[in-house]
């Protein structure tokens, strides 16, 4: 078997399919939403094909940009206090024996693929006045009498890092697993402590892994779209959250369309960042 | 001392990961129809109530079905490519991997709106077919993944040696290639059907109104309350979700699937 390009039309053939779907079922919708983006609402829910900025104008309102500075300050203290746990956690966990290692990442990946719906519930349980954890304090004498803690943007933060901490550690893995453990001996053998080690060789050897996962974990957290309206106030809403409603509740596509172009557009900008900070780390 | 430090921590993050999900455990099983923890009572009623309530039992099959069949769909979309991209040198067919790749890193609402664009466009919105494609195509990201990770890990020697003794690819394809990637075939399978499972935001924007899927059922009941019922069902899926992990573990390298190069490598 020679691996050559493809030349006969039987030989194109079997990509023929999954071309097919992928352009139909994923570039049109893109493309139709584009489209959107720029229609004309009309009066009733609707809309008509057009070329018109108007959706795009209102992201100048204050409202707009309220809700954007609140998801990006969201997002961002999320991926820090994510990356933050999930990188010293993913070092041990890489250097678990295999066993354990399968365990962690069976657990791991069970949490990740839960819905944000089961999520959203867990968690409001955990903190509410009846079932939650303030019940716990009290019975330890902590606290006077239960109280529920949601919504707040407390539990909102907890919900989300909750999330994103099994992503955060599943982008880490795979640099964590493969670095070279020599380079950490080599430290311990010159005097220095684990912990030192930890900061002054490992850290420093995977920066452009933390950035990269810095970005992604930021991104993640940019789709969250439950957690706000499960855990959070109204004021908590997030750029995801608005899309929503926009669409489904206020029937309004074409603003809803622009937003998530914009939304696209962010996050496209930020994967590249990712994909180039990680690219650098290999050619290091 | 450190190894001490190391599993209290270990242990911790444990019991934080855990914690929402033992106390919805505990609350599934309280005798009166109220969220109490600890549980007031025992009770399995609430499991019961799962499989019998025409609404709770619908939605189950609703969510299975569907996660079945966009599975199955993902993986068809993703063997032939993946195949086509190891079998040719077609730099050109890159561009459709990354197609696949692009809907699982961006913000889920937005292939959820572009769906719902599209089926609204072409007079299908609400028609329960239409979430199976926009599940495939969603997930279509991890039989992709898993399946370029087989391919690559078949040793072109075996495949040489079947083609010089005059088998033609497909015979190839059936006898020496199919056997190795078969792990992967499933594993990818799995990964897709579970996250369909758990989907929520791209079902509701494409058939929720007419379709109760398990995620938007649960969502649509916490606003009338919650209950125990609920809860039950959380369970359920949690422990639904771990088997079909376990199982991948089981049969397949887990840490090489999430990019943890094997020793012998």
């Amino acid at each position: 078997m020679i691996r050559r390009a493809p030349r006969s039309l039987a030989e194109h053939a079997p990509i023929l399919f999954p071309a097919l779907m992928l352009i139909v079922f994923f570039v049109i919708p893109f493309s139709l939403m584009i489209a959107v983006s720029v229609a004309r609402r009309v009066p009733g829910g609707f809309y008509e094909p057009d070329f018109v900025f108007a959706n795009y104008e209102r992201f100048l309102t204050a409202f707009f940009g309220g809700v954007l500075a609140f998801s990006l300050e969201l997002a961002g203290l999320v991926a820090v206090l994510a990356v933050g746990v999930a990188f010293p956690f993913t070092y041990r966990l890489a250097r678990l024996p295999r066993a354990a290692q399968v365990r962690w990442l069976v657990f791991l990946l069970s949490i990740l693929s839960l819905s944000e719906v089961i999520i959203g519930f867990a968690w409001s349980t955990l903190l509410s006045r009846t079932a939650g954890i303030t019940n716990l304090f009290v019975a330890l004498g902590l606290m006077a009498e239960a109280q529920s803690l949601t919504p707040s943007f407390g539990a909102l933060l907890a919900g989300m890092v909750y999330q994103a901490f099994p992503y955060t550690v599943l982008v880490l893995y795979p640099a964590l697993a493969r670095l070279d453990p020599s380079l950490v001996e080599a430290a311990r053998t010159l005097g220095s402590s684990p912990v030192r080690a930890f900061f002054t060789v490992v850290v420093p050897a995977l920066r452009s892994t933390i950035v990269a996962t810095l970005i992604m974990a930021f991104v993640f957290a940019l789709g969250s779209y439950l957690l706000p309206q499960l855990l959070g106030r109204p004021q908590h809403w997030t750029l995801s959250v608005l899309i929503t409603d926009q669409a489904i509740y206020q029937s309004n596509m074409p603003f809803a369309a622009a937003m998530a172009v914009f939304l696209v557009l962010v996050s496209l900008a930020l994967v590249a960042l990712a994909l180039l900070a990680g690219r650098r780390k290999e050619e290091a | 001392m450190a190894r001490k430090l190391n599993a209290f921590i270990a242990g911790l993050i444990a019991l934080l990961l855990s914690a929402p999900i033992l106390v919805v455990a505990g609350v599934s099983v309280n005798a009166k129809r109220s969220l109490d923890f600890p549980p007031k009572g025992f009770s399995l009623a609430w499991y019961a109530e799962v499989f019998t309530d025409p609404g709770w039992r619908g939605a189950l099959v609703a969510s299975l079905v569907v996660a079945v069949l966009s599975a199955a769909l993902a993986v068809a979309i993703a063997f032939p490519l993946a195949w086509f991209l190891w079998r040719w040198r077609a730099p050109w067919a890159r561009a459709f991997e990354m197609l696949g790749m692009t809907p699982f890193i961006l913000p889920p609402v937005i292939t959820a709106l572009g769906f719902l664009s599209f089926w609204t466009t072409f007079d299908q919105y609400g028609a329960p077919w239409t979430v199976v494609v926009s599940h495939a195509v969603f997930f279509v990201t991890l039989p992709l993944v898993t399946l370029s990770m087989g391919f690559a890990a078949v040793d072109r020697s075996y495949v040489e040696a079947a083609s010089t003794m005059g088998a033609d690819d497909r015979t190839v394809l059936r006898t020496v290639v199919m056997p190795l990637v078969r792990p992967y075939v499933i594993s990818g399978f799995a990964f897709a059907f579970v996250l369909s499972l758990n989907e929520y935001i791209v079902a509701y924007m494409v058939v929720g109104f007419t379709l109760e899927t398990l995620p938007i059922k649960i969502f649509n009941a916490l606003r009338y309350g919650y209950t125990p019922t609920m809860a039950a069902v959380t369970v359920l899926f949690v422990l639904l979700t771990g088997l079909v992990f376990g199982l991948i573990a089981r049969f397949g390298d887990l840490p090489r699937l999430l990019g943890a190069w094997a020793r012998h490598d």
